[in-house]
């Protein structure tokens, strides 16, 4: 038996297919195709939660996505804890447990249910106001202890062990909502042949055809009609259905996002299938029609488990064949819950009483209520419900006043009316119009492509949904480039119909002060707090909303919206489009972390770009740095030795013989084309017409206010060709840089770009060996010094394959940079590995790299500049043309400031005693027995120890740096001072006669 | 006859080194999508005005293609279009397009990147699923036919799609970022198999 609740013959649902699940511990029986809350209900269980800030005993309030308050934790295993679950939507598998939240020790009994005693501390915007005294205690005792008491639900601890996955898709229509009118209008697009995609949030469609058991179309019960138009689309080449799919966020130009759950239903969703799929939709048309949703009555306790939208009641019943109750009290202020009341009483439930907060109202389904003997009482309000942790009874009274009634009862139904779903269209950026006869917000004024059908465009009766959304359907397809029509209208034989209810706060809500009326369940919002929010002098909607909290977070208002609306606009004594309609947001429902990142986890979060030559020094055992996306070899450990011993090593190897350095991730940019030279002119501070093919030039380019932006050594290959080499990190920037000046400022040239960083490995060799090393493998380039002299480029063969080969130095010592194809780079490198061993030359990583150019002086872009230093503040003044009079920046360096006396300048620093290596980014002052804050002037840019040296070396920026050489500052550091020289740049070799080495 | 003999001679004394191709190798299959990677194939980046393209067309002996989106394909050479005055020229004949456009004294741009990219097919009925898991362009064969070409984005890679038939997609990419791209169209294809 799949609970006691459970009625014979009532539901669809296969009462042969059972399923275990446990909630709290509990071990309960339910029926495949149930949902937790459907049944939890069917097993009596209507306690599932407290609520978030009273911790009031809380239990289903809906049937659907727009549930309050049943959120619980769905614990698969270890790993996967999922909070925050509406039991309404998760649907049931064999296995599944569930835990409420928000309570301690247990459910039944919470401590936490002191604040609804001490809820005057807790009254609106109590955060404002209560812990605002003593001040010190709002950081150190109020925020933590507010903090841990607030949110819901307990985040898992370990990472999520599942995978997400994501769609791009193009569509002609999109129709969100598969209910009467979103099938209908789904129908009329996919007959025409167009693109559609249709997606409904829940397991099946049909959305209120699930309940609306007076519903019969093209001859058959509504639902079996759904079914039937459901299996139609998707047996169409030209359609995508997506059950369990939410349309979470509506954004520009008809894009729109969804979440699928895939295997969250399933007991054993094995490895294979995403947990969630991400469906990002770009469409020509949107259909909207996501229906409307049934607002509660406002009254004391009425947040009481076993009070419940009547729809709800309906859905449980006739979907589930569950009884929410033995019997059941009815509290309504439109005919919608008469039809719930009757169904109920058909299967053999008591209906105690309906109680009808209208005069007079006459119906079909007043006169069915009545003749099946319901006691029907109007102009009657339910000013309270009894019972704590299930509601037990209900009072009635007359609507103006007078003598107080208590019904017994184990469940209300309640009904104020139904709000259109408008938060999709909302989003969209649509306008919302007040229809001040119906008392609802429905679309108004469209921003984009799309169109709403059915009950969120506020049209009422199934036969007027169809015919709007059919022709809605066909009309998107058209405008979506459809030629032809071939469908039929699917005609509408009986339905129900309801009128309009009532917005705001029932007689039950007060004006007493001491009630809790809940209008927002999540939030625990009463009506109550929205008066006081008006009385403190909040006027704008939006304010209240922040105020109260009304209609905030994963709820949306999504119940709440419009009672909150309504009792403000009375308070304020103005009509409710004079306050008007708070901005709905995305995400419509919570969307999970895992969903929006999808692949991009592990992996797959970055590319990670490795060089052709990385294998090799993976296998050397290699310790990699990230250089941006790159992986770079770091240093080259041999057995024993830490990084100060591997760079020690590798720094001394360098200067004595040679080392191998995989240079490869440099950036490379092909500049080509007659007016090349011109390009070049233009873009750095260099001069570039006079450059001989065949030789290089080391060039800065600055931006246009002047400041160095990137550099690197330029090989001009022909009068027409320069291969430039930019920093690592700078590459994709530079050739942005370069490419925006070339199409915005200089089109008139004739010259083009291609990035070439990866289609060259590069090798560089330095040291005095590096010629011995490399010669015996090269063919066709001479490799004398006269022949090719340092900065010299030629273009020629090694080890049998193409090689653009460098003469260069980034360490100071003769070198190399060997460029070859990168295909063949791993092995070109062996075969200069293999003649490097014959001079014991090493393998170099970047830190040793770092100190050699150090040593030299040579700056690093980025390191020892930061974007605010000038050519002439790094001592590069040599590097721009003098007789030059356009490049980009060079207005820019001669503003005043840029060129005014005490500007910040590179020097080198030498620590007095030569064991101390300064910290990078260290602050320098001239005086360390100044008062604190001192006055600071500069700051180290480089440090290193410098085992060529044999001491410390550093690069710094200092205030006016050139004309304090020989000058004693200060580094005040932690554990002490630090005293330093001020020195130049070049703390090696200072002649450069190792270039010709 | 001899001078041909010699030069093959020669091509095949050198080079001394192996090429070590990125992923050689590399494939990978879910229902209704295999992805692997292709063998190394010659490439350049064309660069020419309006006013070139006769000549270099000649030169490659095919019609460089005009219109966005779009290739044209020839004895084993495919110029893709990538701008108003850019193209991909891929060459799987053994031919070297390079070697052709150094022929032509029109103003043009010819870059060999032969090394610089690689290839990834991926071909199957799930083939544009597998591509749409990070591709955000519509790959519908009425908008994206074969033929059709595209410099475009997968996931946070940038790629060259082609469309080599209705079932079949050459997705190019640079060489570093291959591992990322071939990693990110198996995730895609595993799902689209799902």
């Amino acid at each position: 038996m799949s609970g006691a609740f459970r009625i014979p013959r009532a539901g669809r649902l296969s009462q042969a297919k059972t399923a275990r699940f446990s909630f709290d511990g509990q071990s309960y029986t339910g029926i495949e195709g149930d949902t937790l809350a459907s049944a939890l209900l069917a097993n009596g269980v209507h306690l599932v939660g407290r609520s978030f800030k009273y911790h009031r005993p809380r239990g289903f309030l809906s049937a659907g996505a727009e549930e309050p308050n049943a959120l619980v934790q769905i614990v698969r295993d270890d790993a996967r804890k999922t909070p925050n679950v509406r039991a309404t939507v998760q649907e049931l598998y064999d296995g599944l447990a569930a835990n409420s939240q928000n309570r301690w020790p247990s459910l039944s009994f919470d401590v936490g249910a002191v604040n609804d005693l001490a809820s005057p501390l807790f009254s609106a915007g109590f955060y404002y106001k209560t812990f605002m005294w003593p001040k010190a205690a709002w950081k150190s005792l109020y925020e933590p202890k507010i903090r841990e008491a607030a949110g819901l639900g307990v985040s898992p601890d370990k990472p999520d062990p599942d995978h997400y996955s994501s769609r791009y898709a193009h569509c002609d229509v999109l129709v969100l909502g598969g209910g009467a009118a979103g099938l209908a209008a789904a129908l009329a697009a996919a007959e025409t042949g167009v693109r559609v995609i249709l997606a409904d949030e829940q397991a099946e469609f049909g959305g209120s055809l699930r309940f609306e058991t007076g519903a019969k179309i093209d001859g058959q019960d509504g639902f079996v009609w759904a079914q039937a138009a459901i299996a139609k689309l998707t047996a169409m080449d030209n359609v995508r259905v997506l059950s369990r799919t939410t349309a979470f966020g509506y954004y520009a130009q008809n894009f729109v996002g969804l979440v699928e759950r895939v295997s969250d239903h399933l007991k054993a969703p094995g490895h294979e299938l995403p947990r969630e799929r991400l469906w990002q939709v770009r469409a020509k048309r949107v259909v909207l029609a996501s229906g409307a949703i049934e607002r509660h009555m406002v009254f004391a306790n009425n947040d009481r488990p076993g009070i419940m939208l009547a729809g709800a009641a309906r859905t449980f019943l006739n979907h589930y064949g569950v009884a929410v109750g033995r019997n059941v009290g009815v509290y309504t202020a439109n005919d919608s819950a008469y039809a719930a009341a009757i169904d109920l009483k058909k299967a053999g439930v008591n209906i105690a009483a309906i109680v009808d907060l209208r005069d007079n109202p006459t119906g079909p389904v007043i006169d069915e209520a009545r003749a099946l003997g319901i006691e029907i009482n109007f102009g009657r309000a339910v000013i309270r419900a009894g019972g704590k942790l299930r509601v037990s009874s209900m009072t009635v009274q007359p609507k103006n006043g007078g003598g107080e009634r208590t019904i017994s009862v184990d469940a209300i139904l309640m009904s104020a009316g139904w709000t259109p779903s408008v938060h999709l269209f909302s989003q969209s950026r649509g306008k919302v119009a007040f229809n001040d006869e119906t008392k609802r917000f429905v679309p108004g004024t469209y921003a984009q492509d799309c169109v709403s059908v059915g009950a969120c465009n506020g049209t009422d009766g199934l036969s007027a949904t169809v015919d709007e959304a059919y022709a809605a359907g066909a009309m998107a397809a058209k405008d979506s480039g459809a030629k032809t029509a071939k469908g039929t209208k699917p005609k509408v034989d009986a339905s129900e119909s309801w009128s309009r209810g009532m917005l705001g706060a029932a007689p039950g809500a007060g004006p007493d002060t001491t009630v809790k009326a809940f209008v927002d369940f999540q939030n625990d919002v009463t009506a109550k707090d929205i008066r006081q929010a008006v009385h403190e002098g909040m006027r704008s909607i939006e304010h209240v909303k922040r105020f109260t909290t009304n209609g905030m977070a994963t709820d949306q208002g999504k119940t709440s919206n419009m009672h909150g609306l309504a009792i403000a606009a009375e308070t304020l004594g103005k009509p409710i489009p004079e306050v008007g309609l708070t901005t709905f947001r995305a995400p419509y429902t919570p969307v999970t972390f895992g969903a929006i990142v999808s692949h991009a986890r592990g992996p797959l979060f970055d590319p990670t770009r490795k060089t052709a030559i990385h294998p090799w020094a993976e296998a050397q055992g290699a310790v990699f740095e990230d250089v941006g996306q790159w992986k770079r070899a770091w240093y080259f450990p041999r057995a024993g030795e830490d990084m100060h011993a591997a760079v020690d090593r590798e720094c001394v190897a360098v200067r004595k013989t040679a080392g191998l350095f995989d240079a490869s991730t440099l950036g490379k940019i092909e500049v080509v084309g007659p007016d090349a030279a011109k390009f070049m002119e233009l873009l750095y501070t260099n001069p570039w017409e006079k450059l001989e093919p065949g030789r290089c030039r080391y060039g800065i380019m600055l931006r246009e206010d002047g400041f160095i932006y990137d550099d690197g050594v330029v090989g001009r290959l022909a009068p027409d060709r320069f291969h430039v080499t930019t920093t690592t990190g700078g590459a994709p920037r530079v050739m942005n840089h370069m490419e925006d000046y070339l199409q915005t400022e200089f089109p008139h040239l004739n010259v083009w770009l291609t990035s070439i960083t990866e289609q060259w490995a590069v090798i560089a060799v330095q040291g005095p060996k590096s010629r011995d090393i490399i010669a015996p493998l090269v063919e066709g380039i001479d490799m004398s010094d006269e022949a090719l002299p340092h900065m010299s480029v030629r273009e020629g063969k090694i080890c049998g394959v193409p090689t653009r080969l460098f003469r260069m130095s980034f360490t100071g010592e003769r070198g190399f940079e060997v460029n070859v194809p990168a295909d063949y780079g791993q092995a070109v490198w062996e075969a200069l590995w293999a003649e490097g061993q014959k001079h014991g030359a090493t393998a170099y990583g970047t830190e040793t790299m770092h100190v050699l150019r150090a040593e030299k002086g040579y700056i690093i872009v980025g390191q020892d500049t930061d974007g605010t230093v000038t050519p002439n503040d790094a001592g590069l003044d040599w590097a721009v043309g003098k007789k030059k009079t356009d490049f980009v920046g060079i207005r820019g360096m001669a503003r005043p400031d840029l060129v005014a006396k005490g500007r910040k300048q590179l020097v080198g620093l030498k620590t007095k005693d030569p064991k101390v290596v300064l910290e990078e980014g260290a602050q320098i002052v001239e005086d360390p027995k100044q008062a604190i804050p001192m006055k600071m002037i500069g700051h180290v840019t480089s440090s290193y120890w410098s085992q060529n040296c044999g001491r410390s070396i550093a690069l710094a920026l200092v205030a006016g740096g050139r004309d304090r050489m020989g000058d004693t500052l200060y580094v005040p550091m932690p554990n002490g001072v630090i005293e330093v020289e001020v020195t130049g740049m070049v703390f090696f070799d200072e002649t450069g006669g190792r270039l010709n080495g | 006859m001899a001078k041909a003999a010699a030069k093959k001679t020669a091509a095949a004394a050198s080079p001394s080194v192996d090429r070590r191709p990125a992923l050689a190798g590399r494939t990978t299959t879910a229902t209704g999508v295999k992805v692997e990677v292709l063998p190394p194939a010659e490439r350049i980046s064309l660069r020419a005005p309006e006013a070139s393209v006769a000549a270099l067309s000649k030169a490659l002996g095919l019609t460089l293609p005009k219109k966005p989106k779009t290739s044209a394909s020839k004895g084993g050479r495919t110029a893709l279009w990538l701008g108003p005055d850019e193209w991909l020229v891929i060459d799987e004949g053994g031919n070297d397009p390079l070697a052709d456009c150094a022929t032509v004294a029109a103003l043009h741009s010819a870059v060999g990147i032969s090394h610089r990219n690689i290839a990834i097919s991926v071909t199957g009925p799930a083939a544009e699923a597998a591509i749409n898991s990070g591709c955000p362009q519509d790959l519908s064969l009425d908008a994206f036919p074969a033929g059709a070409a595209s410099r475009t984005i997968l996931g946070k890679a940038e790629i060259v799609l082609l469309r080599t038939s209705n079932d079949a997609f050459r997705v190019e990419c640079w060489r570093s970022f291959s591992d990322y791209v071939f990693t990110f169209l198996s995730e895609g294809a595993r799902d689209a198999a799902g």
